[in-house]
């Protein structure tokens, strides 16, 4: 503590149109220590980190380095300070070498020509120093590396700009568990050296593990800030903010639980292998596994989207190995997918025409607009009420609703076709706690009126928490299935393919 | 740890593509000289002519090489050209005293017309498309207002530009020869061709990375235009006088992302290069060397091209998405 810290940031306000960001958020790191920022999805760690970097400006406040008091007006001038940043989206160039990507905009040249030769020796340099194991050829591209290798390069560009401090925004998050031992030792190894490292999580075991301090965001405000690491429970309350008790909804009893729904046998394509699976009514089932197991592609594949190739697969009884979302979706499958602004969303529209979207997708092209044979706007209003969205009207543009409402929004859409199965991807993702237990409890209240629900989600206790039985997937197998009570440790075993005592 | 290290290198046919196309191209040219028994098509004298006769194409199209590489498009090309020759035949009007500042003005037209596109694009945001567009139709509107004024012809001297010989090749031919490399050099060996590819590859990064993004973009774009005008100046030398339709009746502008986009230069940017613009403008050539040698119409040779255009682009389009899975 006797030490200066490398960067401090003082009371940092930053607005957007409609929404305070960040309301006097300071932050100080010191080096050789890791400082741990956590937060909710939306607490505002991604914006400040990017007002370091000198993506945004502030509207107030001040950032010192070294003593000095210093206004970023681009990226340039934060580099040029000694903060490199490490998005979660990684700003790797993927047709480019990874040499040049090091370098990027900061070429060596000798008589204005880049000297490619000091590029590779000095690129052959900084990954050597990872170790043996972890070797990456500078003139691969990009683009033929895994996910760890190109966050390595990230890494690798930071050292190479001899960065005082490196901010890790969820490093860990497309990683699997062995590419998560190496990144901390890694993360270890930076420290040594004498770097500041931020790190951006909100997984407790990676805060437990690595940092030195750690702050939580909430909403833009710094909720808390320790000099040392409490015990999860202390972050995870000031992360939430509330208590978690009736956060989840109760699971189905066993009255609830009705004849089958669907049912999967020996399915399969070119990413699933041998999957068979029911679902009944009135039953949420959540699907775990790593980043890339199958999960996704196997939503899609029940969703028609990338269908299966092989097996057989029932709904309520009739044959549904579905080959476009099109006869899926008239056959009452509905799916919520994960990236709602990319995939399920017109942001322009309103919130009522997003509602109606498949309702008029599905029906009479030259019938009316506002009374399909699904739904009318005035039952949509009456839908979009019971799922309680809260909008000024549902004529606003739905871009301006909160992560929640929108997700509401999309419910309220499926509903409208009385689905039999109901696909949910990455429910909360990008949602707020609040909302999120009203998404939860949503999703309950639809299982009761007897849907069948299957749910994808990477955020374990929010799958544990919801899911009346767990099925965790693997390389695009099924790896295990738990009863709800099982631990986060079994399914991580599970997911991993690790043996039992490993972790 | 093991997985740190796994690297395979990946056989990419779509950067050889446009290699294979023009060896198809070349392939069918030859067969249909040989089938013909026309092997007088078949000589050096031959190639130089096929050659030659893109090289007004060839010039805007490395010009546009660096634009659409930067994640941008110059539709006022065309015009451009049209503006320089005028304007250069304006100016020296016969005198060859004049040869320097004519060609000094045309160069410089277009340097102003590459900053104000870039400027439109960069600092107004506007889309790049709409920017070159609107540029095109206001150099066309002063073109036609003032072409009453501009009563200049070219001098001989400045004539051979285009038909003199140097050391038995086209003096053209060897100015577009030495203005690729030039290109090629700064792509491949500068900063500043790496910053082209960075920009185009993703502009949030390059400028993440501390790239000053709006500078590339405005360069590119007067490299672009620069080379147009360099176009210009060659049309005037060619036809003696400028006129102010040799643009727009070459249709260079979308010819010139034509030959870019069959070159394997994706129109997003960050990827491609001179030599697929190159055996982009050659492929071109020989498709009309091969409709003229087998007598086909114009208009079927507008189909043609057409055709070529679209199946290149879907091609490409079909191997980046199975790269991608």
């Amino acid at each position: 503590m006797t030490q200066l810290p490398i960067i401090e940031m003082r009371g940092i306000t930053k607005s957007f149109p409609g929404v305070k960001a960040l309301c006097g958020v300071s932050f100080a790191a010191y080096p050789g220590e890791v400082h741990a920022l956590a937060g909710e999805n939306g607490a505002g760690k991604s914006t400040l980190m990017k007002v370091l970097s000198g993506v945004y400006l502030p509207n107030d406040g001040a950032i010192v380095v070294a003593g000095k008091e210093r206004h970023f007006k681009h990226p340039l001038d934060a580099i040029e300070a000694g903060i490199s940043v490490i998005y979660q989206e990684f700003s790797l160039l993927p047709e480019r070498t990874v040499a040049e990507n090091i370098f990027l905009g900061r070429e060596p040249t000798r008589c204005g020509i880049v000297d490619r030769r000091a590029m590779e020796t000095e690129a052959r340099r900084v990954v050597a120093l990872f170790g043996e194991a972890q070797h990456i050829e500078p003139d691969a591209l990009v683009a033929d590396l895994d996910v760890a290798s190109q966050q390595l390069v990230e890494i690798a560009k930071a050292v190479s700009l001899d960065a005082k401090v490196i901010v890790m925004d969820e490093p860990t998050a497309a990683l699997n568990e062995t590419e998560c031992e190496a990144l901390f030792a890694l993360v270890e190894m930076l420290k040594k050296r004498g770097t500041a490292i931020v790190y951006i999580t909100h997984r407790m075991r990676e805060i437990t593990k690595l940092a030195d301090r750690v702050t939580v965001l909430k909403d833009g405000w710094t909720a808390a800030s320790y000099d040392h690491v409490p015990t999860p429970d202390t972050i995870v309350h000031a992360m939430v903010g509330r208590d978690i008790g009736d956060y989840y909804a109760e699971p189905a009893t066993a009255q609830e639980i009705g004849a089958l729904v669907l049912s999967v046998r020996n399915a399969g394509n070119d990413q699933l292998k041998n999957i068979s699976f029911d679902i009944k009514a009135g039953e949420i089932v959540g699907f775990a596994g790593l980043q890339g197991a199958g999960r996704v592609a196997l939503a899609r594949a029940l969703f028609g989207a990338a269908p299966f190739t092989k097996g057989e697969v029932t709904l309520a009884g009739q044959s549904a190995r579905f080959q476009s979302p099109r006869e899926a979706i008239r056959a009452g499958v509905g799916l919520l997918p994960g990236d709602r602004k990319g995939e399920a969303l017109v942001l322009m529209q309103s919130v009522s025409d997003n509602g109606m979207l498949t309702a008029r997708a599905l029906s009479n092209l030259a019938g009316h607009d506002k009374a399909t044979r699904f739904a009318s706007t005035t039952s949509m209003d009456a839908l979009l009420r019971q799922v309680d969205v809260r909008a000024g009207n549902f004529s606003q543009e739905i871009k301006s609703l909160s992560g929640g409402n929108q997700q509401k929004t999309i419910v309220a859409r499926w509903l409208s076709l009385d689905p039999k199965l109901l696909i949910f991807i990455e429910p909360t993702r990008g949602i707020d706690v609040n909302a999120k237990a009203g998404i939860y409890h949503l999703m309950r209240e639809l299982a009761r009126k007897g849907a069948a629900i299957m749910m994808v989600s990477s955020d374990l206790p929010e799958v544990l928490g919801t899911a009346d039985r767990v099925l965790v997937m693997r390389l695009g197998e099924l790896a295990g299935e738990f009863a709800r009570g099982a631990t986060e440790a079994q399914i991580m075993l599970a997911a991993t393919g690790e043996k039992v005592g490993a972790a | 740890m093991s997985s740190f290290a796994r690297y395979r290198a990946a056989w990419r046919l779509e950067r050889y593509a446009p290699a294979l196309l023009l060896g198809i191209a070349l392939l069918i040219y030859i067969a249909m000289a040989l089938g013909l028994g026309q092997t007088r098509f078949l000589t050096p004298e031959a190639a130089v002519s096929i050659l030659n006769r893109s090289i007004a194409l060839g010039m805007t199209a490395v010009g546009q090489t660096f634009a659409i590489l930067v994640g941008s498009i110059d539709l006022s090309v065309a015009h451009l050209i049209s503006a320089s020759a005028v304007v250069s035949s304006a100016i020296m009007d016969g005198n060859p005293a004049m040869m320097l500042p004519a060609a000094f003005a045309a160069l410089a037209l277009g340097a102003v017309v590459g900053t104000l596109n870039g400027l439109l694009i960069t600092k107004l945001e506007v889309n790049p498309l709409i920017a070159t567009l609107g540029m095109s139709l206001v150099i066309q509107g002063c073109l036609a207002s003032f072409y009453g004024s501009f009563k200049g012809s070219v001098p001989d001297e400045f004539q051979i530009f285009a038909y003199g010989n140097l050391l038995g090749l086209p003096i053209s031919l060897l100015v577009l020869v030495m203005l690729t490399l030039l290109a090629w050099l700064v792509l491949r060996f500068t900063r500043f061709g790496s910053n082209v590819y960075s920009v185009g590859g993703n502009r949030d990064t390059a400028r993440a990375a501390g790239i000053k993004t709006a500078r590339i973009v405005i360069a590119s774009h007067v490299i672009c235009s620069l080379y147009a005008a360099l176009a210009g100046l060659y049309l005037a030398s060619r036809l003696k006088s400028g006129s102010p339709w040799i643009g727009a009746e070459g249709a260079y502008d979308l010819e010139s992302i034509a030959v870019v986009v069959i070159g394997g230069t994706i129109l997003s940017g960050g990827k491609g290069g001179i030599w697929g613009t190159v055996a982009g403008v050659i492929i071109f050539s020989l498709i009309d060397s091969i409709f003229n040698l087998a007598g086909v119409d114009a208009f079927a040779k507008q189909v043609m091209r057409g055709i070529i255009i679209v199946a290149a682009v879907a091609f490409y389009a079909v191997r980046s998405k199975r790269m991608a899975a």
